[in-house]
């Protein structure tokens, strides 16, 4: 689950009057917060309940039931035992409780309350195998402990906070029920004076205006008091990052391993046994000059025709491991070439001041190109619609098309791949799919930008010219949000035998002359 | 002038013939292998045609059928605008099609209609009709 930065939602209407829609909304919230601080209180107790049961039967033994009927005697002994029992069964159930509360509070905080949390735990997932001692291992997570002095914060007070905005409101309705009425329904604060009509309506009115103001402003405060304790330490937050980098760092080693073996594979299968076979040729070509020019003529057409395969074979793979325009033009004009080869209409709209470090670009080019793939084999789109720019240090991508939809990243089909290998770069990809379509894929990459140096070369004619640089959309595939959220899943696990695109952060300085200037 | 590449891209082409004049030619190096088309390629860009590389064409033909005004042309006019695009004259398509030079002058005339070309010079005409090809 990852931290959201739910804005907080604005009632309709920004009039002079949101304030009351907001603070309805506040309080009906704070009330849901409070039913949550409830069933938090609830598992606080089934928490302590064994250590509680343990002192109880302790001080029972010290003092000794002498003197009490036997049937007394091991009612009290017996009784606390098997209450004992029970709870330490159940413990783990109660363990995955408070963390689905402790979960679901998070989310809330960052929908409801406006301040996000991400997740502290370093032993993750709640999905994962749910045994005994997996679970009591939870209890090693410091996290864990926090949710725990979060659920007793709640139980004796922060109910209140989440609460108050409700209760004002309620109050302040039930004065002025006893103003209309004549008769105080509940009596005001002792110390007021007295009770009557007007006086009471006024008060209800101040209670409920108080309620509406104060209800955003008390729900941000639960929000942050959550954070102070459901929210990662800093420690917290190093492990995570470190658990991270340690993820990524293995996954980037395995998929560059995997491409160095595929480019050796492809290699020794081409372009290497071309060259065997072009050899042979000739030399039997050779044999055969003198007494079947015929024959030796065939050899050498045959030789000349090989050498063209390992030619195109080779510029594949090149193009595979780094494509000759990437290392030219840059992303955007490599991203523009790649829409160019498609088979159906795409509308490519680019804004970048500057290139980004080779190895983003690289694996943004070969993001963009996995997922302009998918386009033209599973979408049957008639259009797609390509989105690239640098915005507040992020580079974004984003690609649509109008096809059927249903992608789904859980599915084996290469998004996983990206995401991946994105994610070395502290990337995300966001997907939205619905069956029908259309599919939305938005990702972004931070990075800075650098000064163009040598781009646009010299002599290069405007690109608008192209006529391809127009960033009419219709509406669509610009700047739409992801309607499902972007899913951080931790990466690893198979599904190397994809990475036939995967990018290779290596530069060939090399080995480029001659290429068309 | 006549580049030969160890690769072609779409928008090398686009950029080489953004003039619009003629007299350019874009291949892959491997072309050279052949020299009697190589020899030919030449000879047409010196002449002020032009010569792309069927590589490039190849996809822009794939494409065309999904994009624009091309999306009009029969798949046989497409044929014959591809082959026109790599720069080859009225009877040497004739020849790769295995129709008469008078139908491919047909299905040319019918090009230049459907892509808007007024008649003028048969030559800048063909260039001009690559340029509606690349540039869609």
């Amino acid at each position: 689950m990852d931290a959201r930065t739910g804005a907080p939602e604005r009632a309709p209407g920004h009039g002079r009057w949101s304030w009351i829609g907001a603070g309805a909304v506040a309080a009906a919230r704070g009330a849901g917060l409070c039913g949550l601080a409830v069933a938090g209180s609830v598992l606080l107790l089934a928490l302590l309940l064994p250590l509680l049961l343990t002192g109880l039967e302790i001080g029972l033994l010290v003092n000794g039931p002498g003197h009490w009927p036997v049937a007394q005697a091991v009612g009290e002994r017996v009784l606390p035992l098997a209450g004992l029992a029970v709870s330490l069964l159940l413990y783990p159930a109660v363990l995955l409780a408070v963390r689905r509360l402790a979960t679901a509070t998070r989310r809330l905080a960052g929908d409801w309350c406006a301040v996000p949390i991400s997740d502290p735990y370093l032993n993750q997932p709640m999905d994962g195998p749910g045994g005994y001692r997996a679970r009591l291992r939870w209890l090693a997570d410091p996290a864990t402990r926090r949710d725990g002095q979060w659920l007793a914060v709640n139980t004796l007070g922060g109910w209140i906070l989440a609460a108050a905005p409700a209760g004002l409101m309620v109050y302040g309705l039930l004065c002025l029920l006893g103003g209309s009425q004549g008769h105080p329904v509940v009596a005001p604060p002792p110390a007021f004076p007295g009770n009557e009509p007007p006086v009471l309506i006024l008060l209800g009115a101040v209670f409920i205006a108080l309620g509406l103001w104060a209800g955003p402003r008390l729900l941000r405060g639960y929000g942050l008091a959550a954070r102070w304790l459901l929210g990662p330490t800093g420690q917290a937050e190093l492990a995570l990052r470190v658990a991270h980098l340690a993820q990524t760092r293995a996954d980037t080693i395995d998929t560059d391993a995997a491409q160095l073996r595929r480019i050796e594979r492809d290699l020794h299968d081409g372009a290497q046994a071309r060259l065997v076979a072009m050899g042979m040729t000739l030399d039997a070509a050779d044999q055969m000059l003198g007494d079947n020019p015929a024959a030796a003529r065939a050899l050498l057409a045959e030789a000349r025709e090989s050498s063209v395969k390992a030619l195109a074979e080779l510029r594949a793979l090149v193009r595979g491991v780094h494509p000759p325009v990437l290392a030219d033009r840059g992303l955007a004009e490599a991203v523009r070439a790649l829409a160019l080869d498609l088979p159906l209409r795409v509308h490519f709209a680019s804004e970048l001041a500057g290139r980004a470090p080779a190895s983003i670009e690289s694996a943004a080019y070969f993001a963009a190109s996995e997922l302009l793939a998918n386009v033209t084999k599973h979408a049957h789109a008639g259009q797609a619609w390509v989105d690239l720019r640098h915005r507040d240090g992020t580079l974004r991508l984003g690609v649509s098309d109008d096809g059927c939809g249903g992608a789904d990243p859980a599915r084996g089909s290469g998004l996983a791949g990206i995401e991946r290998r994105l994610a070395a770069f502290d990337g995300v990809l966001a997907l939205s799919s619905p069956p029908g379509g259309p599919t939305v894929v938005n990702m972004e990459i931070p990075c800075a930008l650098s000064s163009p140096k040598t781009f646009p070369p010299e002599g290069r004619p405007d690109p608008a010219a192209g006529g391809a640089r127009h960033a009419g959309h219709g509406g669509r595939g610009q700047r739409c949000r992801p309607a499902r959220r972007g899913h951080r899943r931790p990466a690893g696990r198979g599904d190397r035998g994809r990475q036939a695109a995967a990018d290779v952060h290596r530069r060939r300085a090399e080995g480029r002359a001659g290429r068309a200037a | 002038m006549l580049v030969l590449s160890q690769y072609v891209e779409q928008i090398y082409a686009r950029e080489l013939l953004a003039g619009g004049a003629g007299g350019i030619g874009y291949l892959l190096k491997d072309r050279v292998l052949d020299g009697a088309q190589f020899a030919d390629a030449v000879r047409r860009v010196a002449g002020g045609g032009t010569a792309m590389d069927p590589e490039v064409i190849a996809r822009l033909v794939d494409r065309s059928s999904a994009d624009g005004a091309l999306a009009t042309l029969s798949p046989r006019e497409r044929e014959v605008l591809g082959l026109m695009a790599e720069g080859r004259s009225n009877a040497a398509i004739a020849q790769r099609l295995f129709i008469t030079e008078r139908a491919v002058a047909k299905h040319t005339a019918s090009i230049f209609l459907r892509l808007g070309l007024q008649p003028s010079d048969d030559d800048n005409r063909r260039v001009l009709a690559v340029l509606a090809f690349l540039g869609n």
